[in-house]
């Protein structure tokens, strides 16, 4: 019998493992709690709100507000104040709401979680996991539905997390807060519903590994995050038309698993990089790349990248389906790589 | 009409600073009593308060000379702010733990940091070599106020750890204006964290007077916004430093809450060795300041009472001596760190592509030469 779990779960079953694991561990936002300033409410806290998605949803009532904590309205203020918790040896896990707000705590992460470690030489780690939400889709406004893992892959000192299936969302949510470093965890708002198989018992996932989510030989896709998905649904319709895709989910972003991605290029000859975020030096430029620098000679085609606008995400719905990668642009990138590939191969062995 | 009614039992009026700093020892280095300020100080704490303020302004010399060899990249200086910032610190035990800004060489004195090792940071030697859970003390922090909230967060920890120690953060005038402090006070004063903010108010940040800075009555003044006390004591007497912060300390520890103190002093030396003061500062006002020197005032003090003699100057002299000695061995030509160091304490495990980064810059050496 396997255990089917949504993401959402699969998230609070892992800060629950974490949270009796490591009394150290202790979340910090606004509405993670949902109810925490009610005194009247709190014998029934267990189903406090858990904030806009409900992930913390139940924590309240088994840890006491203690250790889930509401905060004052201020991303710098409990970022911070978790890096000076983390200093104390504490395992801090606020969240962001979405990562939009991400910029009112950049400094602090930036120049003080990003480094401290290395400034300290080495005598203070800040084992910070901060969680947030992303994607667009969600008819939430251009500030309500950015990806931006980017910006904080660019940062040394920081990694950077975005799961796509309950089973990575838990084991690595876990390996996260049980990381020496500061992670930046992103959650899809979008594939919070998503289901799948996931064990009860805590496990990890190691930071740093892609997973093969299909296997294929003749193009490799790379999506990031919820593209996973898009790109495995344009991986069955390509199947019908005898192209065979192998779909990677890099996981991880910083560190990135940069020799399961080689292997499959090389392997296949063909790179399709489907990211929702802006294109430019986005993780479809960065992977492309890598692609270009390192297997440059088993490149058989043009690298393709699929990504949203440079341009802010549309409140409009028709606009924003247009923003976002779907199925139809994934298989025209895939065939539109293999042709030129085919064509090339054809002009030089005509001898043009 | 529950509504109108103050949300907390707080009189605002409680929280105010006094009308005029708290001053203890006046212009003339004579000792008055205070209300609500006693002194629990022994001979040897006037004589320690007094050899701490020397030494760093032996200290703070040493460095700027430091600067001016090349040895050091920059230095910020505390000469004028040895009272503000020892009789500060001095209020803390050892359990206790200090998130300082780039200026607090003296606090770092009084915690038993050896100021050589601080000073690699203003080298670029390669880090900052004091070990900060041996000495209590945070590391030097250039991006302005932030350390307040790390000071902040650490006291949250505390409290949930149930300790009973204090947090002091150092920050200057010019930082009460960023968000960072503002948000730290908030937290400390919703949580009640055991957390001490300490303001030295120098009157400029760089080149910016206090008055384009803020327009609250006092920097104090902006406790009673956080429901916390406001201290505004004069900061070039290390007597009303001390005993203010000795209030603030014990109120944070007895589990009171957090509290803010301005000691008004002001920074007699350039911001850093990088600018020119007089280019924004009167002779006048250097000259007003000069004769209100913390050190003056508190040897006037010391040797009314006896406490100060020919063989303690010594003694002090000799141990300044020493620590500048110290400072020059451990600064001089320093080497600037191995290029393999590049890589060193991003992270706890290095990440993969460090290995081919290494190699790729190995090759570069190797063929280009080394640094
Ligand atoms: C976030 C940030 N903004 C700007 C600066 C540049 N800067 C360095 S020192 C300084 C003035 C700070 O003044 P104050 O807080 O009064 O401290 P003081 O230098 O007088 O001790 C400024 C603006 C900085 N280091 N960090």
């Amino acid at each position: 019998m396997t255990r089917e779990l949504t993401i959402k779960d699969a998230l609070n079953e892992a800060l629950r493992q974490a949270m009796e694991a490591d009394d150290d561990v202790v979340l910090l936002g606004e509405d993670i709690a949902g109810g925490a300033g009610r005194d009247e409410a709190y014998p029934e806290a267990a189903d406090a709100w858990g904030g806009p998605f409900g992930v913390t949803q139940g924590l309240l009532g088994q840890f006491g507000r203690d250790r889930v904590m509401d905060t004052p309205i201020a991303e710098t203020g409990f970022v911070g104040a978790s890096i000076g918790m983390a200093i104390a040896g504490m395992r801090p896990v606020p969240e962001i709401m979405y990562v939009d707000f991400i910029g009112t705590s950049f400094d602090q992460l930036l120049n003080h979680a990003a480094k401290l470690r290395y400034l300290y030489g080495g005598k203070v780690s800040v084992p910070m996991t901060v969680r947030t939400v992303t994607g667009a889709g969600f008819r939430a406004a251009g500030e309500h539905s950015q990806t931006l893992y980017s910006l904080y892959t660019h940062i040394p000192g920081l990694k950077v997390v975005a799961p796509a299936t309950p089973y990575d969302a838990k084991g690595l949510l876990l390996a996260a807060i049980q990381d020496s470093d500061p992670v930046i965890f992103m959650e899809h708002k979008r594939l919070y519903m998503t289901t799948g198989h996931v064990p009860e018992e805590p496990y990890t996932i190691p930071l740093g590994t892609a997973s093969i989510v299909r296997a294929g030989d003749d193009v490799t896709i790379i999506g990031v995050q919820k593209m996973v998905h898009t790109a495995l649904e344009a991986a069955t319709e390509l199947e019908q038309q005898g192209i065979s895709c192998e779909v990677i989910d890099p996981r991880s972003y910083s560190p990135l698993d940069t020799d399961t991605i080689l292997t499959s290029i090389r392997r296949t000859g063909h790179l399709v990089v489907v990211d929702e975020s802006h294109p430019r030096c986005s993780l479809a430029t960065d992977i492309s790349a890598l692609a270009a620098e390192h297997a440059f000679h088993d490149l058989r085609g043009p690298v393709r990248m699929v990504t949203g606008t440079h341009s802010p995400v549309p409140f409009s719905p028709p606009l924003e389906d247009l923003y976002v990668p779907d199925v139809p642009r994934i298989v025209d990138a895939v065939r539109s790589t293999l042709d030129q590939g085919r064509k090339g191969a054809e002009a030089v062995a005509h001898g043009r | 009409m529950s509504d109108t009614k103050m949300p907390l039992d707080l009189d605002p009026a409680d929280l105010l600073p006094p009308a005029e700093p708290v001053q203890l020892l006046d212009d003339e280095g004579t000792l008055h009593e205070v209300d609500g300020y006693p002194l629990d100080l022994k001979d040897s704490d006037f004589r320690d308060l007094y050899r701490y303020m020397v030494l760093a302004r032996r200290v703070d010399k040493q460095a700027i000379n430091l600067q001016r060899q090349g040895q050091l990249g920059v230095y910020a200086s505390l000469l004028g702010q040895e009272a503000a910032q020892i009789g500060g610190a001095y209020a803390l035990d050892q359990q206790d733990w200090v998130f300082p800004s780039y200026r607090e060489m003296g606090a770092a004195l009084v915690r038993g940091v050896d100021p050589g090792k601080v000073l690699h940071l203003f080298r670029g030697t390669w880090l900052s070599d004091h070990d900060p859970h041996e000495h209590h003390f945070g590391l030097l922090s250039i991006p302005i106020g932030t350390q307040a909230l790390h000071a902040a967060g650490f006291a949250m920890a505390a409290k949930l750890d149930g300790s009973d120690l204090v947090v002091m953060s150092y920050f200057g005038d010019g930082a009460t204006s960023e968000g960072d402090p503002h948000e730290a006070m908030n937290f400390a004063a919703v949580y009640e964290a055991a957390c001490v903010f300490f303001v030295q108010n120098n009157q400029y940040a760089i080149s910016v007077p206090l008055s384009k800075q803020t327009k609250a009555p006092t920097i104090a003044h902006k406790a009673v916004g956080y429901g916390m006390p406001g201290y505004r004591c004069d900061g070039n007497d290390v007597l009303a430093t001390y005993a203010v912060s000795r209030k603030a300390v014990d109120r944070a520890r007895a589990g009171g809450g957090p509290s803010l103190i301005e000691a008004v002093t002001y920074r007699m030396e350039a911001h850093t060795t990088a600018d020119d003061p007089t280019r924004y500062r009167t002779p006048a006002e250097l000259e007003q300041w000069k004769r209100r020197d913390p050190i003056a005032r508190f040897e006037t003090f010391l040797e009314s009472e006896g406490l100060l003699d020919d063989a303690f100057r010594a003694e002090i002299d000799e141990e300044a001596q020493a620590y500048a000695k110290r400072m020059r061995e451990e600064i001089y030509d320093a080497p600037h760190g191995d290029p393999m160091e590049l890589f060193e304490h991003v992270y706890a495990d290095p990440p993969a592509s460090y290995a081919e980064q290494r190699a790729l810059l190995q090759r570069e050496l190797d063929e280009h030469g080394t640094s």
